[in-house]
């Protein structure tokens, strides 16, 4: 047992730092990254920018095939590109999700000349890729969706909404789940397609989410024309396609976000507990609670030091990797309520000329709510984890053997 | 990156798996459970003994086969999942992990063979009564060549022919080594939550007894001690977390109410899956612990105490949802559920309970950091 690299590994490794280093700024403290921060179109133009430098220096798309541009390289070397990344404050954000699962579908369903046409403009970051598989009536039931491609010609005709898409406001593209044929079973008349997302008809609207942020979007589609040769898959085969898409969001090995127990300990050493008894962190339920936060952020990184391990052995991660968001989500939420809540009447306070950590606490707790759902929520990939990993039987389906357009809906 | 056992680590876990599923099946755990007048299988005893299971840590110029402390840990998690009625912890962890911290090489001469071998069993013995120990709490006297006073309770006293106590010795702690079976020592069973492991209080009326280690230094060692024990009952406590985890699995796909597997319900589904969190996590921290622990790191303190408060949470958490899930089944004596939740209670209070390990794990993260 130990925590080194091989000496491949660790070549790699201080390649990327090297590369990180003359091009991109260390993680900055919260001050820092709220001075810093860029206008909208600046902070793109920066990603872009190094998406590129990425592409040329060899550090994107580090496990894709050769011929489509990537290294070839074993899924291990994504990872500590990804550890050493964290670092800095890199500009990523904004192809992460098509690099991470639009593109490596394409791949997966297209022809060359598709491939050709996408796939080095996409690694290069000259094109941004965005997901549009959520629905309003297809959450957690995602192969519910209803919007609807009917074939005209040569082209099928799109009408519908999309919902909770990140990035669509400065995608180029995206990856289309629709409705072909609701006269089969619901996960039978799916179709998955590429679509133009700067073309007429495509109406993207931000949502102005409960946490006030404006991060993700809806997307209309009206009388939306995309050829056949951009459809992925068969038609009726779109949530086999779907499935590779989700698959790939499994390997994406989510970190944590905002304030741990390292922020907290820190914080409960400059504050009197509310129930009385000198500092914070001298309150004996605080420090029982501050001892379960470590076990867990401690227990879900040497998870990941788990599956990295396997990795590196060449073996590829199966749905375990989702027990991370069940963990973090929660205890981020946790953290950030037992802070504001130490502070007594103060903590409703999230200036963050006036709130401690410039309130990123408050932060935390307004987000927290949406991550307990994005991606997954919590009960569904408890399901996942009792269904992939533990086989458990899947629940009772009301829905086999029914054409979609007969399947009952309320609201 | 390579945070995970070898291929000969795991082969040794394998080999130990079909052994105890043989010699340690439930009708011999249930052969104890049942019977006051037995503590522990001998049988099963004699068996690991052979297997050289009790010197697996112990050099060879002791007896033992001077296998590391990971391999150690495997055994640990395959007895932890059997629920393996024997005074395996108590000797291996606790008695011959204190002589090889602490003894001389006159000690370690005497004992560690005997330890190898199965003819010694030994236990630690700290508690005097209600309350986590402390030095303050410590009555038991040493005055050199004789050792006066109780310990209750004391996990396997009631089989150990020597044990480790924790004694005032002058101003301060220490350890001293007890042989049990002479005139000066008074064992009284002790009925307790988990039958399937003796008990005892042990009376000391001018018991012979020598030093282990320096004079004074009692507790640090106890407290080194029970690091190094508290990283392999981790992995008896994620053995047992995993074989309920199992018993759960398996009962919820074949037990069917409303027509159809009760493991179909979400109800079911969530309560495992945080059952399989939960173990995933104490696992992560007891391989840590397990690095710490073999390698001698600086990190045991921290990891030692992480491990522990992830996996006495974790087999409590198991232990009960897994009677949960056999619901009325699961509540009575025939379904082998309550010996899970027995021995969950017992790994979980004795070496420190929960809530001592967590306000250990605090200390220890503000030591680190004033460091």
């Amino acid at each position: 047992m130990d925590f080194n690299d091989t000496p491949e590994e660790a070549k790699f490794r201080s390649e990327a730092r090297a590369f990180l280093e003359a091009n991109v700024q260390p993680k900055s403290n919260d001050k820092e990254r709220l001075q810093r921060r860029l206008k909208p179109a600046e902070y793109m133009k920066a990603a872009k920018d190094y998406q590129r430098k990425k592409a040329e220096a060899g550090f994107a798309g580090i496990t894709w095939a050769k011929e489509q541009g990537g290294r070839g390289l074993p899924p291990i070397y994504s990872v500590i590109f990804n550890q050493e990344e964290a670092k800095f404050d890199a500009p990523s954000a904004p192809f992460s999700i098509g690099l991470g699962m639009c593109v490596p579908t394409v791949i997966a369903f297209s022809d060359e000349a598709t491939k050709d046409r996408y796939v080095a403009k996409a690694l290069r970051g000259e094109e941004i890729w965005c997901q549009l598989f959520s629905e309003p009536a297809a959450g957690s039931d995602v192969a519910a969706g209803k919007t609807k491609a009917v074939r005209d010609g040569d082209d099928w005709i799109i009408n519908g909404q999309k919902v909770w898409t990140t990035g669509a406001q400065f995608s180029d593209f995206g990856i289309l789940l629709t409705r072909t044929n609701p006269d089969v079973e619901k996960h039978k008349g799916l179709t998955m397609f590429i679509v133009d997302m700067k073309q007429k008809g495509v109406d993207v609207r931000p949502i102005h989410q409960a946490s006030g942020g404006r991060e993700f979007n809806e997307v209309y589609f009206t009388d939306v024309r995309i050829p056949d040769s951009w459809r992925l898959g068969e038609p009726g085969m779109g949530w086999n396609v779907a499935l590779v898409t989700l698959m790939n969001e499994r390997l994406a090995v989510g970190g944590s976000y905002g304030p741990d127990y390292k922020e907290i300990f820190d914080f409960a050493k400059g504050i009197n507990s509310p129930a009385g008894g000198g500092a914070l962190i001298q309150d004996e339920s605080f420090r029982q609670k501050l001892a379960d936060w470590i076990v867990r952020a401690e227990g879900y990184k040497l998870a990941k030091f788990r599956t990295m391990t396997a990795l590196s052995k060449g073996q590829t991660p199966g749905p375990e990797s989702s027990i991370g968001k069940v963990i973090n989500a929660n205890q981020m939420m946790d953290i950030a309520n037992t802070a504001i809540e130490a502070q007594d009447h103060y903590g409703i306070i999230n200036d963050p000329d006036l709130a401690p950590l410039e309130g990123s606490f408050h932060q935390s707790y307004m987000f927290a709510p949406g991550l307990r759902i994005a991606g997954g929520t919590d009960e569904i990939l408890k399901n996942i984890i009792a269904e992939r990993v533990l086989g458990l039987p899947q629940d009772v389906r009301v829905d086999k053997g029914v054409a979609f357009k007969d399947l009952p809906t309320g609201r | 990156m390579n945070f995970d056992f070898s291929d000969d680590q795991k082969s040794l876990k394998d080999q130990a798996r079909k052994f105890l599923a043989d010699k340690s099946a439930i009708k011999v755990v249930r052969g104890v459970l049942n019977d006051d007048a037995r503590s522990y299988d001998d049988a099963l005893w004699r068996g690991v003994a052979e297997m050289g299971w009790l010197g697996a840590a112990i050099p060879e110029e002791h007896g033992g086969l001077g296998l590391g402390r990971l391999e150690l840990c495997v055994l640990a998690e395959e007895i932890g999942r059997s629920v393996a009625p024997i005074p395996f912890s108590s000797t291996v962890y606790f008695f011959a992990e204190a002589l090889m911290l602490a003894g001389s090489d006159a000690q370690k001469a005497a004992h560690l063979p005997k330890v190898a071998s199965g003819e010694t069993i030994g236990c630690f013995a700290l508690s005097e009564g209600p309350g986590a120990p402390s030095v303050s709490s410590i009555n038991a006297k040493f005055d050199g060549t004789t050792l006066t006073g109780a310990k209750i309770p004391v996990t396997d006293g009631d089989c150990a022919t020597h044990a480790v106590v924790a004694a005032k010795d002058g101003a301060g702690v220490s350890l001293v080594l007890v042989d049990l079976n002479q005139p000066g020592v008074t064992r009284t069973t002790l009925k307790t939550l988990d039958p399937t492991r003796g008990h005892a209080k042990l009376e000391f009326k001018g018991a012979k007894a020598e030093r282990l280690g320096a004079a004074g230094q009692g507790w640090e060692l106890a407290e080194q001690v029970l690091d190094r024990a508290a990283v392999l009952l981790a992995f008896e406590q994620v053995g047992g977390s995993q074989a309920c985890l199992e018993m759960a699995t398996e009962y919820a796909k074949s037990r069917y109410a409303f027509s159809r597997p009760i493991g179909s319900f979400q109800a079911i589904k969530h309560k495992l899956a945080d059952m399989y969190v939960n173990i995933e996590v104490a696992r992560s921290n007891a391989y840590y612990g397990a690095w710490a622990l073999s390698t001698e790191a600086a990190e045991l303190p921290f990891a030692a105490a992480a491990a522990r408060a992830a996996a006495s949470d974790a087999y409590y958490f198991c232990a009960k949802e897994n009677i949960q899930t056999h619901g009325g089944m699961g509540f009575t004596w025939e379904v082998d559920c309550h010996l899970f939740y027995r021995r969950a209670k017992l790994l979980a209070v004795q070496a420190g309970s929960p809530a001592a390990w967590k306000e250990k794990l605090v200390k220890r993260l503000e030591q680190r950091n004033a460091a």
